[in-house]
């Protein structure tokens, strides 16, 4: 799919475009009909959908299947977390810090992961982001277990004041479109036929010439400091940081989105972040264990629909299967 | 010197040590064999502690309490390998990692409808509420039993492993899958039986800590990770792998925690050290895994042929 | 120059106390296709992979054209010149064919960090694809997923993804591997037409083909050379008939 050329949009760039309008519309919609937690949750979900997005350039193109993409998330927040307790609000430096400590993060343990394959791999990642959860779970002044509270958002010349919910909601908004653009064009580039093909059969690409622990490095250094981008708008959302948002099973459910959504698809993540989303809020409306229902449907979406809503939508429009890169 | 603190704590090492043993290995032979990667394993642990708890409720009796409790959870066990995993042995790990996880998101509700939100406490018989001494150290009898039965299980498997037609079949299995399955055993049976042995392991585990920790919704879900950590160090596959590495992460964890502070004051000063100290104890098994698979990248024992 | 383009030097490999290759040592000549054959569980494999970079050895040397690269690692060979098909057809399978051969062709035009171009739009890449597709006769299926080709199509796709590396040295590991009748000799008029430009280490049970192609022959039995030669040498050698051509002696022709 040309992203330029609409002719060669399908079901995949209609729903991508639909998606992303439904959203923008989203605060429009909710002062008009006095609902601020319809803004809330959507922010939330396009929080999740870019983490979601970003968890996917590495597990549904590149394969590499980590289940420690929350600490990112966490990382992301405790970089504006931690400058806000000392009082630093310039919004960049939080920001930056973020990006810094993602790559940082990501480079440590992608060159240690990434010696690795298969469940080795999955387990390592869960036991880094551990450690990470731990470390804040340790250290007292920043909250420890009682998490953190931030007086103030991250501070950005005007118009950009964070302060304002709609002006942060629409700021998330154009983080998402960066980010699903970012990763289309990356997808489709040199480096993205490399990560896609080391997936595919890394030993070929080894012989044919390619440092494929490398470029899957970058790669995950890539996804991750998108990762903590998303965990600075989620600080700034909540102004509540607690270590929990690096819990091993946060990562679990960004998995889950990015399956429920159907992996190696650009969109995909962001829907399954949205169902994701939705469901838990109608769910937990209904019932205070819908923790089991939501549990069930997991299993079920495993067992019966791996494919995720992405894989639905296709077979309801009669396509046959293919995965990204396998059409010309 | 403190003597006193020193043994306790290398008691509660070994403690720690023979609970990730129990834990681990369940784990790895249901992966090591099954190359199933079961998350929900911890949930196990969860169910044995709150079975031992319901039944010394009803029977007023601890050692009735684990006694029923065992094979509630064994069949437990049974019941989520002919629902679930089953289905999942020829599915990608990440299928397996995904389902088991939702299996984890239904029992922790699960147990909150039957039992409520609050934990349940297990109260030990007076005989065990005892302390024994050492010289001039005293230590509290639980503890104690607590090493004593997960070493005769520790040796009981040991023996299951080496002695009897299962634990070749064991063996076997953990070097060559097919193998086994191509020499006519009934491979439903088996994995159905090391699912069972699994859970039963897990369930003892959550059992024993139940008194001390009582039994609580989730409590699983941390120390999953931490039985990952150790059949990864130890080797997948491995049960002596597991009990070696099992050992060095409860000594390694729980020295860490309590003397690192103490170790890092001779270094730097004694505020830096108290912040610090925590985050780096907590770490410090991560640390441990990351350096044993810098060197052998395949854990400590690994099974022969992997 | 130097006539000796691949030499061998005592190499050794061992698995569990068994020697898969027995202090092995064999030259292979500039611009020569040199045949490796031997019964199955010679070891052959085992020395391709040592020549590839994929399994280090744990005694001997590798050295082409006069450079060690025994320590090299395997992505590095190919860009001295070094390209390899598989016996068990490796292909990225998800991919089209075309995607596959310009992958080999990415890889040695230029680096890979580039995030923003259009890679199946590089005509850098597309064209050249497409020329090393039509040599091996599998242009028309370019846009297809390589999953569905069929075996013989695989062996050739492997050949054309091994030359799109416009390698020097070839280690071909039984290109006909599952092939009928026809299949094969369009495999072997292939392999003719590159003798000369490239050198080429050829691992074959086809006996037919060998004898058509191969310059000098080696043999290997359990991990050992026992005798290197031309194919007349090598079809009247008495260590070779017993230990391997065993009673074909009227059919080895």
């Amino acid at each position: 799919m040309d992203i330029f050329s609409v002719r060669t949009w399908g079901v995949r760039g209609w729903t991508t475009l639909i998606g992303l309008l439904i959203l923008v519309a989203v605060p429009s919609y909710a002062s008009a009909n006095d609902a601020v937690f319809i803004q809330d949750l959507f922010n939330r979900l396009m929080i999740l959908g870019i983490a979601a997005v970003s968890l996917n350039l590495i597990l549904g193109y590149g394969g590499m299947i980590s289940f420690g993409h929350a600490a990112y998330l966490g990382i992301g927040a405790y970089c504006v977390g931690i400058p806000a307790y000392y009082d630093v609000e310039p919004g960049w430096q939080h920001f930056g810090l973020a990006i810094i400590a993602s790559a940082a993060y990501a480079l440590v343990t992608g060159a240690i992961c990434l010696r690795t394959k298969g469940v080795y791999f999955i387990m390592i990642t869960m036991a880094f982001s551990q450690m990470v959860f731990f470390a804040f779970v340790s250290i007292e002044e920043y909250g420890g277990d009682d998490g953190l509270v931030i007086y103030f958002r991250s501070v950005f010349p005007d118009p950009f004041d964070l302060e304002d919910a709609a002006t942060l909601y629409y700021v998330t908004w154009g983080f998402l479109v960066a980010s699903l653009f970012v990763v289309h064009r990356i997808v489709r580039s040199r480096f993205g036929m490399v990560i896609e093909g080391s997936k595919d059969n890394e030993r070929r690409m080894q012989s044919i010439g390619y440092d494929t622990y490398t470029y899957r490095l970058v790669c995950y250094v890539i996804s991750g400091v998108i990762c903590g981008i998303a965990g600075a708008l989620l600080g700034n959302f909540t102004t509540f940081i607690s270590p929990d948002m690096l819990n091993w099973t946060r990562s679990g459910e960004l998995i889950f989105m990015v399956v429920l959504g159907g992996s190696g698809t650009l969109f995909g993540p962001v829907m399954g972040a949205a169902a994701f989303v939705l469901i838990e809020e109608a769910l937990s409306g209904f019932t205070i264990y819908w923790q089991f229902w939501f549990g069930l449907m997991l299993i079920g979406v495993v067992l019966f629909a791996r494919g995720g809503i992405d894989g639905l939508l296709r077979s309801a429009f009669g396509l046959l299967g293919r995965r990204p890169g396998g059409s010309r | 010197m403190d003597w006193a603190l020193l043994v306790t704590q290398i008691l509660n090492g070994l403690q720690l040590g023979i609970l990730l043993f129990l834990l681990a290995a369940g784990l790895t032979l249901i992966f090591g064999i099954m190359d199933f990667v079961n998350l929900a394993h911890g949930s196990l642990y969860m169910m044995g502690a709150f079975f031992c708890a319901t039944f010394t409720e009803l029977t007023d009796s601890f050692i009735l309490g684990v006694l029923l409790g065992l094979p509630a959870t064994a069949l437990l066990g049974l019941a989520v390998e002919v629902t679930v995993a089953r289905y999942l042995y020829t599915r990608d790990h990440l299928d397996q990692v995904l389902a088991t996880f939702g299996l984890i998101l239904c029992f922790d509700a699960g147990v909150q409808y039957l039992w409520g939100p609050a934990g349940l406490a297990v109260p030990l018989p007076g005989w065990l509420r005892g302390q024994v001494s050492l010289g001039e150290i005293v230590i509290p009898s639980y503890r104690v039993m607590i090493v004593v039965v997960g070493l005769a299980v520790a040796v009981g498997l040991w023996w299951l492993v080496n002695n009897t037609k299962m634990g070749m079949l064991i063996r076997a299995g953990a070097s060559n899958r097919t193998m086994v399955s191509a020499l006519g055993v009934d491979i439903a049976k088996l994995f159905a039986g090391l699912f069972g042995l699994g859970a039963v392991l897990a369930g003892l585990a959550g059992m024993m800590i139940a008194p001390i920790t009582e039994a609580t919704i989730g409590m699983g879900n941390q120390i999953i990770i931490v039985a990952f950590v150790v059949i990864i160090i130890g080797g997948i596959g491995s049960v002596k792998g597991a009990f070696v590495a099992a050992m060095l992460v409860g000594l390694i964890d729980t020295m860490g925690r309590s003397f690192l502070d103490t170790f890092m004051k001779l270094l730097m000063s004694d505020q830096n050290a108290e912040t610090a100290a925590p985050a780096i104890s907590a770490m410090t098994i991560y640390i441990l895994m990351a350096a044993i698979l810098a060197v052998r990248p395949q854990g400590l024992f690994p099974p022969k042929g992997r | 120059m130097s006539e000796t383009f691949l030499e061998i030097r005592d190499l050794y490999k061992s698995y569990g106390g068994i020697a898969a290759t027995d202090h092995v040592s064999l030259d292979v000549r500039r611009g020569e296709l040199h045949a490796v054959i031997g019964p199955n569980g010679a070891g052959k494999t085992t020395l391709i992979a040592q020549l590839a970079g994929e399994v280090p050895p744990d005694g001997g040397q590798v050295i082409l054209d006069g450079e060690d690269i025994t320590r090299v690692p395997a992505h590095r060979r190919s860009h001295m010149g070094l390209a390899r098909s598989f016996q068990i057809t490796s292909l990225m399978l998800h991919m089209t064919v075309i995607d596959n051969v310009a992958l080999a062709i990415q890889s040695h035009t230029g680096h890979s960090y580039r995030f923003w171009r259009d890679a199946r739009k590089d005509t850098d890449l597309t064209e050249p694809a497409l020329a090393a597709l039509a040599h091996v006769g599998l242009a028309d299926r370019a846009g297809e997923v390589a999953d569905t080709l069929s075996h013989g199509e695989h062996r050739q796709l492997e050949i054309a993804m091994a030359l799109a590396t416009e390698p020097t040295l070839m280690l071909l590991d039984e290109p006909m591997a599952g092939m009928g009748t026809e299949e094969a000799a369009r495999m072997v008029e292939t392999l003719k037409a590159l003798k000369g430009t490239k050198t080429m280490l050829l691992i074959e049970h086809d006996m037919d083909a060998v004898f058509a192609l191969a310059d000098r022959i080696t043999v290997l039995v359990y991990g050992k050379v026992i005798a290197t030669g031309s194919p007349d040498e090598i079809r009247t050698d008495e260590a070779v008939r017993r230990a391997y051509l065993g009673d074909e002696t009227a059919g080895a022709a």
